[in-house]
């Protein structure tokens, strides 16, 4: 076998399709961003934000509300093959749109408080994780910049061990189970690839510049209660 | 064991057997002969900044390695999980993209459609000719992240059939088949010219297949 075996979760593809069983799924549609595509400049062009969340973000809607109707159907003729079958397009295309999804929220321009981390829980917790901010984004990018083709870079909350930890997953693979994401930094080459180039480490140190810290704060807050 | 094609592509590695290093292999055309299909500028950062990234990338994991009197080839046969990762990656796709340098040819040159043989066994393998262009699309087109879509021809029946693998990772390792053409579906092969459009891509990479390099790759 030459391609990777999926280690996508069927337990996805489960959850959709008791859903699905009940008529419970509804159509997923692509969420606005919450500044204009230009206000992350120069830190990410205004044309990488269009083409990231018309374009790319708008696919992944698309293609997983084709995935959820084509497993209503499998569901409904009890076709279990199929529904299998449907297991790495949901695992896809639904991570996508989560993890995009997080990624909008967890931006921000300087001038709405991007970039600014301040004093608090998050705060606190960061710095006794990992010494210092400083330190925590040197080691994020260093995880980040090895992450092997498409991914995400992810600082996570750990219920179980009730710690943050940075993470990292493949292509669209969402953060699920114990680990609750807080922020997630998209490492596919669109993401950065008309200003950066080859060169992802200048993106990733660049992109903290952005970083919506009060959003991250308050997933901190909601996953740590 | 190594495949016959693969020693044939005994690409990147000019080995030199006291100072072992692996160098960037030429591309076989200009960097502006792809265009309009691939531009130079992609040319410029996907063979200038990339794949000459991976030699170099390897050139400093191998220093400290017992797999340093290994050529390319040999070590990306070696499969990816036989390999340090960093080293399989970095031979991998230094492999990977000779192999997709010589797949394609500059449109006005090339042979512009397989010889009489290897459209035979095309239609004998996929039915038509077409329907081999649409599943190789289709793969190509719906693999999820980073990869590579190939050709290939399976050792025991002789027939072509079409694979896709995962970022890094290449066919080599497979000893039942033979690598024949691959299309790169990486963001950074088409990102510059044709933005989130990979089906656009795929259409201009069949404006540009070296057939007579497929043909030679046959068993």
């Amino acid at each position: 076998m030459l391609t990777r075996l999926a280690l996508t979760t069927p337990r996805l593809t489960r959850g959709f399709a008791a859903a699905a069983a009940t008529g419970g799924v509804s159509k997923f549609s692509l969420p606005d961003l919450s500044f204009a595509p230009g206000a992350l400049e120069p830190f990410i062009s205004a044309q990488i934000m269009e083409i990231h969340h018309a374009k790319h973000h708008q696919t992944y809607v698309n293609n997983l509300n084709i995935a959820i109707e084509k497993l209503e159907e499998a569901v409904h003729k009890k076709d279990a093959a199929a529904v299998l079958a449907l297991n790495s397009a949901i695992n896809f295309n639904y991570g996508g749109h989560v993890n995009h999804t997080i990624f909008w929220k967890n931006l921000a321009p300087q001038s709405q408080g991007g970039g600014d981390l301040q004093k608090g829980a998050l705060q606190a917790a960061l710095t006794k994780q990992f010494g210092s901010l400083d330190s925590f984004i040197t080691n994020f990018n260093g995880q980040a910049a090895a992450v092997q083709g498409s991914g995400w870079g992810w600082l996570v909350y750990n219920k179980t061990t009730k710690s943050l930890e940075i993470a990292t997953t493949s292509n669209q693979d969402p953060i699920l189970g114990h680990r609750v994401p807080l922020l997630g930094i998209d490492v596919w080459e669109h993401a950065y690839y008309l200003q950066y180039k080859n060169v992802r480490p200048d993106y990733l140190k660049n992109i903290w510049n952005v970083v919506n810290w009060k959003d991250v704060s308050e997933r901190y807050l909601a996953a740590s209660q | 064991m190594l495949s016959k094609s693969a020693q044939a592509v005994k690409n990147a590695a000019h080995e030199n057997s006291s100072k072992m290093t692996y160098t960037l292999e030429a591309l076989p055309y200009a960097q502006d002969a792809l265009a309009p299909h691939i531009s130079a500028e992609t040319l410029d950062f996907h063979y200038g900044k990339h794949h000459a990234g991976y030699v170099t990338r390897l050139n400093s994991l191998i220093a400290s390695s017992d797999l340093k009197s290994l050529s390319i080839e040999e070590i990306t046969a070696k499969g990816p999980t036989n390999v340090p990762a960093g080293i399989y990656n970095s031979a991998a796709q230094t492999y990977n993209h000779t192999f997709y340098w010589k797949s394609l040819a500059p449109a006005a040159t090339r042979q512009a459609a397989p010889s009489q043989k290897l459209n035979d066994l095309i239609v004998k393998s996929f039915g038509s000719f077409d329907a081999f262009k649409t599943k190789f699309s289709d793969v190509a087109a719906g693999h999820f992240g980073s990869g590579w879509a190939w050709l290939v021809q399976d050792k025991s029946s002789g027939l072509l059939k079409i694979v896709d693998t995962h970022d890094a990772v290449s066919v080599v390792h497979d000893t039942t088949v033979k690598p024949i053409l691959v299309c790169d579906v990486w963001e950074h092969a088409y990102y510059i010219d044709y933005r989130n459009l990979r089906p656009k891509y795929i259409e201009s990479w069949w404006s540009l297949v070296n057939w007579q390099f497929a043909e030679s790759n046959l068993i």
